[in-house]
């Protein structure tokens, strides 16, 4: 999401993972001792963020507030504290991780707990305030997690020499055990931590060389969060029950812009376990003792709406629209070289339009959250928080009290895929509202639920996208001219972060993976046409580059067919000056077995991107009987920096791929006069066990600072199925979901 | 007052007959580790066993639930459910977590009535149960892994 622009910016991309330099990034150290427990929180400065937008820098005296990210309890247990939401990526895991390997600590004896919100404490340094997104969690936290982690063990090291008088510098620590060889002395950390909080905050810290890291890379290190999603123990928003809690479901316009004219609740009123019907500048909230009777609740609601401003059209009048904008001149979001004499120049010239439906996230755990009004004027949410530098400003604003009043109690989401990072907080602002408007009758706490319908038909959506792409060809089949628009919502436009990601009319993650081009084409043009709807629009895993890698890869399967050239050995002979995308296409495609023969009936197909500053590339197999296409197999490398945690990366390149494929299968989001036509799972068709290809994940060995694995599995699933789709039948799919082709 | 066996206990609840077991469950008695997904049987989410079948609770009344036998994941006990879990956390399937309990559920009755499933019934027992992570091929990694488990 802010990703690319403030990635490359900000983050010392080619920094090596060594130790670091206080020159470079000298940092403060805060440590408090409570109830005997060593707590340290590494700050750092802005500098070493220092492109970032406006990030804080945190320097003088130690934090007196709770800046925590390690616990190190008398019971000998390690908590580490996420400043970032784990929904289902594995950061809770991840994090605690590079913590972990700079203490030493053993894995048995570490556990993860969500910290507060607080944008101050707990800022993604690629952001300036708190909150997850763009794959950055671990980029971010990189460089303050090590140093927190190591300043814990040096503090712990120094307590011990100190009991022992022994030099620190004879002292080792391996597996959660501090000893002393000569002596034959050892501690537990649990032993020594009350005596540790008590050690002055070392100012300086050596890191570990990666060559020395015992659970960094350790390919059998289990989850944190293993047993508990196993046995039903692990909490969700959706399983908070506080004393005396309400439930609140909300009737919303079903056209996006409409608002409510007139309500008649007599009906829900009478609906046992109904408590209230309360109206919001949103919508109509039903509140009642069980989500079952608020349900019921705002089934009989009758509610007349006033679609004056409302989109009215359909999603294919839409379409039909951007198509028209598609061939016009849109704002510059590239230029490279002269096209428009290229093209003249050029001994073929081959033109592709490609259109990308709506499409819900659809988190398995629908949107909800648990907000309770506090007596000095706050509030206090439990929520699967993801951008809690958003949703206090914006609660706060509601409520009327100081976004620090806001307390947000961060929990396991049950998936976001994007949804939950919105830059309205939309559900939690909501609540609020909710909460609000019955203050007058008591401040109980109230669980806004949303309906699986709600989030199908509640916007949000990956926007609907159209590209035009034109290419020139020079007699060899080389590419000389590039001409691409790009047609579709901005939900930067109207947001705080337009200011940083809307720049002369172009969106910047909507041309993300197209602007910039990897590929040596030497005349490129790149225009941007925003479309406008009132249908709310949103980031969706991995953003631009759902649509972007699709049109780009896809269009090139097309190139190389008209130039009659092997798809690798044509995207090879462009990726010169770029050895990482190189690398990763060469390894899919040889542990694929490229170029081997395959039974009739079945293809292959090949893509590569990078995104979030991470390189994957697939090769996926299909078979295609009686004009149905199946995926039988999926093989993805990927480079991504240090591999903090090799099967968490293999996980989320399996599930990438999934969502990939799920929705290029069958996902589309589509309108009738301004009407949602899908609800729920029958018609919004997710993928299923039986539509899932085996998956095969390659990582590459990298010395260098990690990158993410949340999103950029996803880009190039879809048009790696879609060239081998090609390959099989000569047919370009340019048009999703598959299934508008009759293939699925 | 409604009269359920839910995990071998005997639970009376004051709901009108049409609440849903799902919500009798989470609302009534803060049973939450059976989840909602989408309401309508589309998910499998809600999955419980009732007299030993996969069932999906958001489609089964409180009234239709007397006098049945109703497991949830927070009473799944024995052989089968232990490999099924060992299975999940050996191979790390989980990722948010949230269909984890109703994907179980399926894959524990899936194994109590077929040990040794090809690769079809678990196809046909395990479509059902939506994972929006797609976590599907650790899914049938685990349920052959808990099938092995159980071979031994
Ligand atoms: S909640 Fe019951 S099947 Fe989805
Ligand atoms: S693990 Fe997230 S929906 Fe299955």
């Amino acid at each position: 999401m802010l990703h690319r622009r403030i990635l490359e910016s900000a983050a010392p991309a080619t920094a090596a993972a060594g130790p670091a330099t206080p020159s470079r990034r000298g940092f403060l150290l805060g440590a408090a001792g409570i109830g005997g427990a060593l707590v340290v929180a590494a700050h750092l400065p802005g500098e070493a963020f220092a492109a970032g937008p406006a990030v804080p820098a945190v320097v003088g005296p130690p934090d007196p507030r709770p800046n925590l990210f390690v616990r190190i309890a008398p019971d000998n247990t390690v908590t580490v504290l996420i400043k970032h939401l784990d929904k289902g990526q594995g950061i809770a895991t991840g994090l605690s991780t590079i913590v972990a390997e700079e203490l030493d600590a053993d894995w048995a004896q570490v556990r993860s707990d969500f910290a507060p919100a607080d944008s101050k404490l707990y800022p993604n340094h690629f952001f300036g305030l708190q909150g997850t997104g763009g794959s950055t969690a671990v980029a971010n936290s990189w460089d303050e997690l090590r140093m927190a982690g190591a300043a814990a063990r040096a503090m712990l090291v120094a307590a011990a020499a100190a009991q022992w008088k022994v030099p620190a510098g004879e002292i080792t620590v391996a597996k959660g055990v501090v000893s002393h060889a000569k002596s034959g002395k050892s501690a537990s950390f649990g032993q020594l931590a009350e005596a540790a909080s008590k050690q002055p905050v070392p100012q300086k810290v050596a890191l570990k060389d990666p060559s020395k890291y015992v659970l960094i890379g350790d390919g059998k290190l289990h989850r944190l969060d293993h047993v508990s999603k196993t046995d039903g123990t692990a909490v969700f928003a959706m399983d908070i029950r506080r004393p005396g809690q309400l439930t609140a479901v909300m009737a919303r316009s079903p056209r996006f812009g409409g608002t409510v004219a007139s309500v008649d609740d007599k009906a829900a009123r009478a609906v046992p376990g109904v408590v209230d019907v309360v109206r919001t500048p949103v919508g109509v909230a039903v509140l009642a003792k069980n989500t079952w009777a608020a349900m019921k609740g705002r089934d009989a609601l009758k509610i007349t709406w006033d679609d004056s401003k409302a989109e009215k059209r359909g999603s294919a009048q839409i379409l039909a629209e951007y198509r028209d904008l598609a061939r016009k001149p849109g704002a510059k979001a590239a230029r490279k070289g002269d096209v428009a004499a290229a093209f003249k120049g050029a001994a073929k010239v081959v033109e592709a339009e490609y259109t990308f439906p709506y499409l819900a996230h659809a988190p398995m755990e629908p949107l909800n959250c648990v907000v309770q009004l506090t007596k000095d004027g706050g509030a206090e949410f439990w929520a699967g928080s993801q951008f809690q530098g958003i949703e206090q400003p914006t609660v706060a604003a509601i409520l009327g009290c100081k976004p620090e009043q806001v307390k947000i109690n961060t929990v396991w989401a049950g998936g976001s895929f994007g949804r939950r990072a919105t830059p309205n907080a939309d559900y939690m602002a909501e609540a609020a509202l909710v909460a609000q408007a019955y203050k007058a009758k008591g401040t109980p706490p109230i669980h806004l639920v949303w309906t699986r319908e709600d989030d199908i038909k509640g916007g949000m959506y990956r926007p609907l996208f159209v590209h035009r792409v034109k290419a020139g060809l020079d007699k060899d089949g080389n590419i000389v001219a590039w001409d691409q628009t790009i047609v579709g919502q901005s939900f930067m436009a109207g947001t705080p972060f337009a200011a940083m990601m809307l720049k002369d009319g172009v969106d910047a993650t909507a041309v993300e993976g197209a602007a910039d081009m990897e590929y040596a084409v030497p005349n490129l043009a790149v225009d941007y046409q925003m479309g406008t709807s009132p249908v709310t629009t949103l980031w969706w895993r991995s953003v631009g580059h759902t649509h972007t890698a699709y049109a780009k890869e896809a269009f090139i399967d097309e190139l190389a067919l008209a130039a009659g050239k092997d798809p690798v050995e044509y995207r090879l002979a462009m990726l010169k000056d770029h050895p990482k995308l190189a690398n990763v296409l060469k390894l899919a495609a040889e542990k694929a077995g490229w170029g081997t023969p395959l039974p009739a009936g079945k293809a292959r197909g090949v893509a590569v991107h990078k995104s979030f500053n991470s390189y994957v590339a697939h090769v996926a197999e299909v078979s295609v009987k009686d004009g149905r296409i199946k995926v039988d197999r999926v093989v993805c490398a990927v480079d991504c920096g240090i591999a903090v945690n090799p099967d968490n990366i293999r996980a989320q390149m399996e599930g990438g791929a999934g969502w990939g494929i799920g929705h290029a299968l069958r996902g589309q989001v589509t309108l009738t006069d301004g009407l949602v036509d899908q609800a729920n799972f029958d018609t919004f068709e997710p993928l299923r066990y039986s539509d899932m290809p085996a998956v095969e994940v390659h990582i590459v060995p990298s010395q260098e600072r990690p990158t993410g694995v949340g999103e950029p599995g996803v880009p190039t699933a879809a048009p790696a199925v879609a060239n081998a789709v090609l390959k099989a039948t000569g047919k370009p799919l340019r048009d999703l979901p598959f299934a508008k082709a009759g293939i699925v | 007052m409604v009269t359920l066996n839910i995990n071998g206990q005997e639970r009376k609840v004051d709901v009108p007959a049409d609440m849903p077991l799902l919500w009798v469950l989470r609302d009534e008695l803060d049973m939450t580790g059976t989840k909602f997904g989408c309401g309508q049987a589309l998910c499998g989410a809600c999955t419980v066993h009732v007299d030993g079948q996969p069932t999906r609770s958001c489609q089964l009344s409180a009234a239709d639930a007397q006098g049945a036998k109703i497991t949830t994941i927070e009473g799944i006990q024995g052989k089968v459910a232990k490999a099924v879990q060992g299975a999940w956390q050996k191979l790390d399937v989980a990722q948010c977590g949230y269909c984890q309990s109703g994907q179980i559920m399926a894959a524990v009755s899936l194994l109590s009535q077929t040990p040794d499933p090809s690769d079809g019934d678990i196809e046909a027992a395990m479509d059902g149960n939506v994972c929006r992570c797609a976590t599907y091929v650790r899914i049938k990694a685990a349920i052959k892994d808990a099938a092995q488990t159980l071979k031994a």
